[in-house]
């Protein structure tokens, strides 16, 4: 997993609620084995029309708007539980998403692929859509180290909530499963324990 | 102290809390598919590592499976690629796979509960968010990304942070011709599609304890589309006799054994839930949506709202209108439909067939309707196929097809075509979900039938008896 620390970026607004992961990308672009490549659709149907030809009025046409910041209506990322929309939204270039709700699953794919889902208050994200439509050219300063999103040129700034764990692996780098691999004795002495003394009815129905 | 049934299960699973308040939590089954699992294994490659416990890991092919034909080679290269990629990967990992052609074959969250993989009090998860459907035996069952897929496979146990916990109690009884869906409807149009995220919920109450597990399975499945990552109901002989005697649940002593610990899988009386709501069966009328979330949800016999609920925004309320076809404040019942699905996790089970096909018996869908049934698994069709439930299906003139997740997503060609009208069991009516330009109206089997049968949107109270 990549890197991150702070970004500085223009922003693209999308101020639609309950964004859901079918509209990030539908399911029949789930076809892949790879984790790559998923940008092109990102948004497909609400960005192109059926003969692939752009809809004009959808934002990532409109060349207006760009950066690697994405500023979206809360409930973003409701639905399927596919990490498929983290990688369409990393594939396509951004680096962070703004909303003032997150759904559960989506935050925790974000956050396993380097991209990274700020969760401001409502009142916050309205004055990010007011900026961006008075200059979509404004910038955004988004440092996870201090957990402050800010206006550019401006006193606005907020502090925003990540857990302490999620938040050295992201400026590190690093994946759960690295962590996980590490405890691998843990594991056996937890399952030898609850196998053998049977305290709890886990584990213990073989499947074949 | 006093705890919670999610408490309960969730403790006795703790590898070892983390610092920071996460947690490492031990699961016991992991049920996999075609669709979010090719990146995982790729991923054990690079690191060369095995699947940790491949005795608690099982796969099954449903996502892009064709429902007809299944015996032939699959004809969408990419699909049909998707899923040898599965089979390579079970076999090169060692992971039991029952794929198409098998007898076991069928929609995950249809055959873990069937088979009996899927107990009271496990931990069980899945590269898929509808996982939440074995809550109904009193398990913490949640979905999960790749990602997690991938940590699961290497070591068995998943890096969390414990979810608030809520308790939806829903006592009295059910009138006529409103079932378990449109409990779950009802519950999801109170607390929008956002209303539980964060949670986990226990569902209680007498109309919840009075519910067959095929029931109870149709209001956990759907936990997710109001954003709780679960939802479970405390076991009970309901439980246990479903579970008794399936493939891979305890036999005789051991069985007996198990039922005295699963006894103890309860919310104490006075165990304190973060947040709890209160509804009456009675209330409960069958339910039907009109926009584009699962949120969206009146009853079959009220008119759309006026105005979007407070903290939605005009513009998402219009739009979400505009993509359906429908007006604010009109009213649906009479309104013309094009298509009927019955099947997905949510409503594909023996009992959801059983139901539409009583209904449906001596009677002809409406001529311009397509109706479809997808049966939940190969068991569930080979049942429907001996107590006669498809012939029943076809001389009414809906088709009756192989199993897999089908029509819910449109992964495979059964869609929906571009602004014509759906009334599906499924659960989801996102934009595009059956199909780009697709209109889902989500609904219980027992209206999906009846809507069938009227080629329009109907209260099939007006029909019962």
């Amino acid at each position: 997993m990549e890197k991150f620390t702070h970004i500085i970026s223009t922003a693209v607004p999308l101020p639609m609620e309950d964004v859901d992961t079918d509209q990030i990308i539908p399911a029949r672009f789930l076809k892949a084995t790879t984790r790559e490549g998923f940008g092109d659709n990102l948004f497909r149907d609400w960005r192109y029309h059926p003969d692939g030809s752009p809809k004009a009025d959808f934002v990532l046409n409109n060349p207006t708007y760009s950066g690697k910041i994405l500023v979206a209506g809360k409930n973003f990322g409701c639905g399927s539980s596919r990490e498929h929309a983290a990688w369409s939204l990393t594939d396509y270039g951004f680096k962070v998403v703004v909303s003032s709700f997150f759904a559960d699953i989506f935050r925790g794919n974000a956050l396993n692929n380097g991209l990274l889902p700020v969760q401001v208050s409502p009142a916050f994200l309205d004055e990010m859509f007011k900026a961006i439509e008075n200059d979509p050219q404004v910038k955004f300063i988004v440092s996870l180290e201090h957990q402050t999103i800010a206006i550019a040129g401006t006193e606005r700034e907020e502090q925003f909530d990540i857990d302490p764990f999620r938040k050295v692996c992201m400026i590190n780098g690093y994946d759960d499963i690295d962590y996980l691999l590490s405890l691998k004795d843990e594991i056996e002495q937890f399952e030898k324990k609850n196998l053998t003394e049977n305290t709890a009815p886990v584990a213990n129905a073989s499947i074949s | 102290m006093s705890k919670t049934l999610f408490d309960k299960i969730w403790d006795s699973h703790v590898v070892k809390p983390v610092e920071g308040g996460m947690e490492v939590l031990y699961i016991d089954r992991h049920f996999i598919h075609e669709v979010t699992s090719p990146q995982a294994f790729d991923g054990l490659r690079q690191r060369n590592i095995p699947v940790f416990r491949t005795k608690n890991t099982v796969a099954t092919a449903d996502h892009n499976v064709p429902t007809q034909n299944q015996h032939l080679p699959i004809a969408d290269p990419l699909g049909r690629f998707q899923v040898e990629k599965l089979t390579e990967n079970c076999n090169e990992f060692g992971v039991d796979l029952y794929g198409l052609g098998h007898r076991w074959q069928g929609i995950v969250h249809v055959i873990g509960p069937e088979l009996g993989i899927t107990q009271p009090g496990m931990t069980i998860v899945c590269g898929d968010s509808h996982t939440s459907t074995h809550g109904a035996f009193g398990t913490i069952a949640f979905g999960i990304g790749t990602s997690q897929v991938e940590q699961v496979l290497a070591s068995q146990c998943l890096l969390l942070k414990r979810p608030k916990r809520m308790r939806i109690t829903v006592d009295g009884e059910l009138a006529e011709g409103v079932v378990s869906k449109d409990i779950i409807l009802y519950i999801i149009s109170k607390l929008s599609a956002a209303g539980g995220t964060g949670y986990f919920v226990e569902y209680a109450g007498s109309a919840i304890r009075s519910l067959s597990m095929e029931a109870r399975m149709t209001i956990c499945n759907m936990s997710i589309e109001m954003g709780a990552r679960g939802g479970l109901i405390a076991p009970d002989e309901t439980t246990f006799e479903y579970v008794r005697g399936r493939e891979f649940a305890p036999q005789g002593a051991a069985f007996e054994a198990a039922v005295a610990k699963w006894r103890e899988l309860y919310s104490d009386p006075d165990a304190v839930f973060d947040k709890e709501y209160h509804y009456r069966a009675e209330d409960i009328a069958p339910m039907i949506t009109y926009g584009t979330n699962p949120g969206m949800g009146i009853p079959v016999d009220e008119a759309i709202p006026t105005a979007p609920t407070p903290g939605d925004s005009l513009a998402s309320f219009e739009k979400s209108l505009g993509y359906m076809g429908f007006a604010a404040g009109e009213n649906l019942l009479g309104k013309p439909i094009h298509h009927v699905f019955i099947g997905s996790c949510t409503n594909s089970r023996i009992e959801d067939l059983r139901l539409a096909a009583k209904f449906v018996q001596g009677k002809q869908k409406a001529p311009h309707v397509s109706a479809m049934i997808v049966p939940g698994s190969k068991q569930v069709e080979a049942q429907a196929k001996a107590e006669g439930l498809d012939k029943i299906f076809i001389a009414a003139g809906f088709e009756f097809r192989e199993p897999g997740c089908s029509a819910c997503l449109g992964m495979n060609e059964d869609k929906v075509p571009a602004g014509e009208y759906c009334v599906s069991t499924s659960n989801r009516n996102f934009e595009g979900r059956q199909g780009p330009g697709a209109r889902t109206i989500l609904a219980s089997p027992l209206t999906a039938v009846a809507s069938a049968v009227e080629g329009k949107i109907v209260d099939v109270r007006s029909l019962l008896n």
